[in-house]
């Protein structure tokens, strides 16, 4: 789960991490009336939207007094915006980051992330900030650095100190830093977060090290432990159908094909889009109905796929093992009816009770093609989409 | 011979009360797994499916000599429940729980260090010595014994492919699923290893996904190590980047972990890769035929 800015630099305030001033705005006139209250000579005007690469898109900008303030938020507040990670139809603004303006003195890269490679939280810093630090680290490996933190111990004062004078930070400032460090450190253990990534990290011209910025996500798997985090959700940031779908456990993501699909398992989900896709096919969703799923999930899962304008037919493909196919079976025949099924429905089942879900699916009335595999099932719903 | 388990490992089931253990704790009995004990806090003196339940795994192994678990435990205690595992010495501990917090396997992780016992998962659907021993929620009657070793990140993923092996006559020694979470016990290396020392396999089939360098490294280690042929397939070849794909593991980022990458590294270690998941089956009888192993791997 992902957060807005302005929401992660609250959480890193409470952690003792050093951010400029500053508080969300919804409209123009709260935006000056925040700027007002900051009383800063810049104020900086930053759209929140759940993707980076903001500042290139146009999203931040900088406002010399309180009109100017006005002007950028009347230009922001819903305005599309486009960046490198919002795909082509981009984002909506509608929430404002207003801020005190920072000197600058030097932009300096900072993350968390879990390195899969160690099992391990790592931290990740460079001299090298503000830019995309995929570039640096293709182009100059040498700048990034890692500190890998043992879970039992926690990241230490030296590690984050090392991690300071590699980065280059000023001698006197490399105390404020290392404080920076460890609370960003405490904030990701705390709330269970799977990146907390701060770019630009900044030296000031006061001599303060602050985070300008702040990208949270939050492993989908802990939010159980963290309320907290998980009213911070921001429903206009997300897919109608992939709300609903989370709302039943569902692993759902919204493609742009016109092939419904409704799998068990990540690994067979992904292998049946592929599928579709070798056959000449485009899938319009990848669909996990998880393990543990009952008739009236996979109803609600079938009824989210044909919610979808763009469906002209639908794939169905259980392999059983936790799952059973007679679940999936009355899931799907309940919903057809209760919705109708204007659209082809290709079903192939096989593993635990496969018998009594065909019985199911016969005994329906409905007009199901049945498939006997994968590569079956997927050339049949490809013909009849057409 | 086989991998990790075998007709004689002697199996406890945690969480055996809960509905999925249950109905799984029947199945994989009927598939004539030994399963000795059970264990649930709280309901130890109990009998279920003719299995005597314990409170404690330690008192478990201690009164039946059990030396493997299999973890149906609800996600928020499941981690507790493998380091309970690992704290009786067992000698494997196969975790089928889904959703586990990442950050509580970082810790189980570390525990595990310089302990003895394996872990298998978490998220992932069992290790199966084909008409031997079944550990987890596998359907059983897809296997058939042979001399074909299956490792793969996705549980769907390996029935797909043991039940293409199954109809086309190659049986299977054993199948490992080591499950789709970014932070696992045993990896592909570690089943890659265990094939390549078993004299009754003699070729393996291996399925990653996208996301992770894992079937990067495990194809380095079998250009370096590996005697007998692998062949692969790859999920998620037309996932859009930056989507996560369900499995916590399935998540591509900055150019890393594509399904493109992965098949090169693989092919570069002369590891054929299914180019659909309908011919994984296929593909392996082809590679079996070039080497001479058909016959010997056909189920006779």
């Amino acid at each position: 789960m992902n957060i807005h800015e302005y929401q992660g630099k609250e959480i890193l305030r409470k952690y003792g991490v050093a951010v400029p001033n500053g508080k969300v705005a919804f409209s123009p006139d709260e935006a000056v009336k925040v700027a007002k209250e900051l009383g800063s000579n810049v104020t900086v005007v930053k759209a929140q939207i759940h993707a980076g690469g903001r500042g290139k898109a146009g999203g931040v900008k900088i406002a010399k007094n309180l009109d100017e303030v006005r002007t950028y938020a009347k230009e922001l507040l819903g305005k599309i915006l486009v960046t490198h990670q919002t795909g082509p139809e981009g984002k909506e603004v509608k929430r404002l980051y207003i801020e005190e303006g920072s000197d600058i003195q030097k932009e300096y890269y900072l993350s968390l992330v879990l390195d899969r490679a160690t099992s391990r939280v790592t931290m990740m810093g460079s001299e090298e900030g503000g830019m995309d630090i995929e570039e640096v680290a293709e182009e100059s490996p040498e700048k990034i650095f890692k500190e890998v933190v043992d879970p039992v111990i926690g990241l230490t004062g030296f590690q984050a100190r090392r991690m300071a004078f590699n980065m280059n930070i000023p001698a006197n400032l490399v105390g404020k830093a290392v404080k920076l460090m460890l609370g960003l450190y405490q904030a990701f253990v705390d709330k269970d977060a799977s990146i907390v990534e701060i770019n630009p990290l900044v030296v000031t011209g006061q001599g303060d090290v602050m985070a300008l910025d702040a990208k949270f996500n939050f492993d989908a798997n802990a939010l159980y432990r963290h309320k907290d985090i998980v009213e911070l959700r921001d429903f206009d940031e997300e897919d109608p159908k992939e709300i609903q779908a989370s709302k039943y456990d569902l692993s759902y993501i919204s493609l742009e094909g016109n092939i419904g699909c409704m799998v068990n398992g990540a690994g067979l989900a992904m292998a049946t889009m592929d599928t579709i896709s070798y056959y000449g096919g485009s899938p319009a969703n990848f669909l996990d109905v998880g393990g543990g799923a009952t008739a009236e999930k996979v109803t609600e899962a079938f009824k989210i796929i044909l919610s979808d304008p763009h469906v002209k037919g639908i794939f169905v493909n259980i392999f059983g093992g936790i799952m059973k196919c007679n679940i999936i079976a009355e899931g799907v025949v309940t919903a057809a009816k209760e919705v109708g099924l204007a659209v082809p429905l290709v079903v192939r089942l096989e593993g635990t009770n496969v018998e009594l879900g065909k019985e199911i699916l016969n005994a329906s009335g409905l007009n199901i093609v049945a498939a006997d595999s994968m590569a079956d099932g997927a050339q049949k719903i490809v013909e009849l989409v057409g | 011979m086989a991998v990790f388990i075998n007709k004689d490992t002697k199996v406890i089931v945690q969480g055996i009360t809960g509905e999925t253990a249950l109905f799984h704790t029947k199945q994989m009995l009927e598939y004539g797994t030994k399963i000795v004990a059970g264990v649930t806090p709280g309901k130890g003196g109990l009998e279920v499916e003719g299995v005597p339940v314990f409170n404690t795994v330690s008192e478990a192994v201690a009164v039946t000599g059990a030396t493997t678990s299999v973890i149906y435990v609800p996600a928020p205690f499941a981690a507790d429940a493998i380091l309970e595992a690992v704290d009786a010495e067992l000698d494997l501990a196969i975790c089928i729980t889904e959703h586990i917090p990442v950050l509580d396997m970082v810790k189980v992780k570390r525990y595990m260090e310089g302990k003895k016992t394996r872990l298998v998962g978490p998220n992932c659907p069992g290790v199966i010595t084909a008409d031997e021993c079944k550990i987890g929620i596998m359907p059983g009657y897809i296997h058939t014994k042979g001399h074909v070793g299956v490792v793969s990140r996705s549980g769907t993923l390996t029935y797909e492919a043991v039940h293409q092996l199954t109809q086309a006559g190659i049986g299977q020694t054993t199948a490992v699923g080591i499950g789709g979470d970014p932070v696992n016990g045993t990896n592909f290396i570690d089943a890659l290893e265990a094939f390549n020392n078993d004299p009754e396999t003699y070729a393996v089939v291996m399925i990653g996904e996208i996301g992770g360098t894992a079937e990067e490294e495990a194809a380095e280690w079998i250009k370096a190590n590996m005697t007998k042929p692998v062949v692969g397939f790859i999920g998620g070849q037309t996932a859009p980047p930056g989507k996560r794909m369900g499995h916590a593991g399935a998540i591509i980022s900055g150019g890393k972990g594509t399904a493109a990458e992965k098949i090169k590294a693989m092919n570069a270690a002369g590891i054929e890769v299914a180019e659909t998941p309908s011919v994984i089956g296929e593909t392996l009888i082809k590679v079996i035929k070039e080497k001479g192993l058909y016959e010997k791997c056909k189920t006779h």
